[in-house]
């Protein structure tokens, strides 16, 4: 396999862009990312999305955008895996330019949620229609299932969950394309309306518009195309049972931590390598199992890890600098590739008040479903 | 929800029906071809116990649209003595008593209209044990 690398990137503000199509959004960051690139063709483009035939009724994504982005005849594959479509999309780009297959490669992620659509039904369309949303569950309720399991095995408290909201707006106040610039305070957070019990209106991620794209080639010709690549060292992929009741701890992301194992290992890292981290934090109580998972503190630790500081900015280990999904947005098919944008700007130095200090090892985990997919990747400053 | 779609539901959503695994004795609910535990492909029929005891819960309070007019209402994941687990309504119950360990039994009922038609479809919904 061919070292590869992640060579420019651009992305849309995330938020509700009532003057912005599908079609609009993909082609405003596809452009940034070729542009900042000087890259005038590609080999091969790859669109996270998970549901533009729901929220627009428009499949076939692939040959309408690239088309629209002046692109006819080029290779494009639209790939779906929920909400980790975007991290789907980036893995696909990447096997193809470490096959030898591509040299330049656009891995782009694209959601457009507010045109009309029940979006609370779209969603829930990524969990098991026979076995769940027959009875009535949503998105918040299968999340809210796993935060109750949670409490109830490790002691996580409403606290914890509120910190992990008030940490990633904190985060998101200082990020330019966040959906919502703003803190938040513990007792907002504690006494907005109950979506999901335990889960209130600010414990979940917003309904976004946005896209987000990325730029790879082969590491040996990075330099045709930027002085600062960042080197993608690995990727991993798993899966776990779609239906939340077939899993025999609810609190434990599988997927999550076998995609981790299957990244490590490639990366030839451990867990106390990686500097900085961006999660799928689409409720507060996912970045609290997934920083288990991905083996970042102790099992049943997650909730202590945002109330003390250690995954802030300036902790130990800070996790989704950017905001995360619940402050910068979560246009679900373009979150993969956005949190990608942050590892690649935190190891280039370019965060800004965001910065973390000397980063050289990131991470990527983005997540379908109530955990059924998720997808990690390991970047490296080079 | 087209009703062919529906009626092959009907042996697990009605009667509860599951499998069980030759090859390693997983229990299977819904059933379907291959065992997720062991790859196996030999099952015996097992009618699931209308009784368990709920693994984890929530209260949905912004409901999908079909349900809109029962919200607030509690959700369980609920375990059956067999080891199924099935996620369920919980009905007949005040929202804050359906917790992790509360024993319930499985009742059948209406479970929602589906389409302009409002054809009725049933399953199981869970009730606390008093």
């Amino acid at each position: 396999m061919r070292e590869v690398a992640v060579v420019s990137a651009g992305m849309t503000p995330f938020g509700e862009l009532w003057r912005h199509s599908l079609r609009d959004l993909f082609v405003e960051a596809s452009l940034e990312a070729l542009r900042n690139a000087r890259a005038d063709s590609v080999d091969a483009v790859y669109v996270g999305n998970m549901s533009g035939g729901q929220f627009v009724g428009q499949e076939h994504l692939a040959p309408l955008l690239v088309d629209q982005l002046g692109f006819r005849g080029v290779a494009a594959t639209r790939v779906e895996s929920a909400c980790a479509s975007g991290g789907a999309a980036l893995r696909a780009a990447f096997l193809d330019v470490a096959s030898g297959m591509s040299d330049v490669v656009l891995a782009a992620g694209v959601e457009k949620m507010n045109d009309g659509a029940d979006v609370t039904g779209v969603l829930a369309s990524a969990a098991d229609q026979e076995a769940e949303v027959y009875h009535g569950v949503t998105f918040p309720g299968l999340y809210a299932m796993i935060a109750r399991a949670h409490m109830e095995q490790h002691g996580t408290t409403l606290e914890d969950l509120a910190a992990v909201s008030v940490k990633n707006h904190r985060h998101g106040a200082l990020n330019p394309k966040a959906q919502f610039r703003q803190e938040v305070t513990l007792e907002q957070v504690m006494n907005s309306s109950l979506v999901a019990d335990p889960l209130r209106l600010l414990h979940c991620s917003p309904v976004s518009d946005g896209a987000a794209a990325v730029l790879l080639c082969p590491l040996s010709r990075a330099k045709e195309f930027t002085d600062r690549p960042v080197r993608i060292r690995a990727s991993g992929l798993a899966t776990s049972s779609m239906a939340l009741a077939e899993r025999r701890d609810p609190a434990f992301l599988d997927a999550v931590r076998l995609s981790a194992s299957r990244a490590y290992k490639m990366a030839g890292l451990s867990p106390s390598g990686i500097d900085v981290a961006e999660v799928h934090d689409c409720f507060s109580i996912a970045e609290i199992c997934v920083i288990e998972a991905l083996c970042f503190v102790e099992p049943g630790r997650g909730g202590q890890a945002a109330r003390t500081g250690e995954t802030a900015l300036g902790g130990r280990l800070p996790v989704n600098p950017s905001g995360g999904l619940k402050s910068k947005g979560h246009p679900v098919g373009a979150t993969g590739i956005a949190q990608v944008i942050e590892i690649f700007d935190q190891l280039r130095g370019a965060a800004g008040e965001r910065q973390v200090a000397d980063a050289a090892i990131g991470l990527t985990q983005n997540m379908g479903g109530s955990g059924a997919s998720s997808v990690v990747h390991i970047f490296e400053r080079v | 929800m087209p009703s062919p779609r529906y009626w092959r539901e009907i042996p697990a959503r009605y009667r509860l029906e599951a499998a069980r695994c030759g090859g390693c004795g997983a229990i299977l609910y819904p059933v379907r071809r291959i065992c997720p535990a062991c790859r196996g492909e030999t099952f015996s029929p097992v009618k699931l116990s209308r009784r368990g005891k709920v693994i984890t819960s929530t209260v949905i309070h912004a409901a999908p649209t079909e349900f809109q007019m029962e919200a607030p209402y509690a959700m369980a994941v609920v375990e059956t003595p067999e080891g199924a687990r099935l996620m369920v309504q919980v009905a007949d119950c005040d929202l804050e008593e359906v917790v992790p360990g509360t024993e319930v039994t499985l009742e059948f009922r209406r479970i929602r209209k589906e389409g302009k038609g409002g054809i009725l479809c049933y399953g199981h919904k869970a009730v606390p044990v008093r």
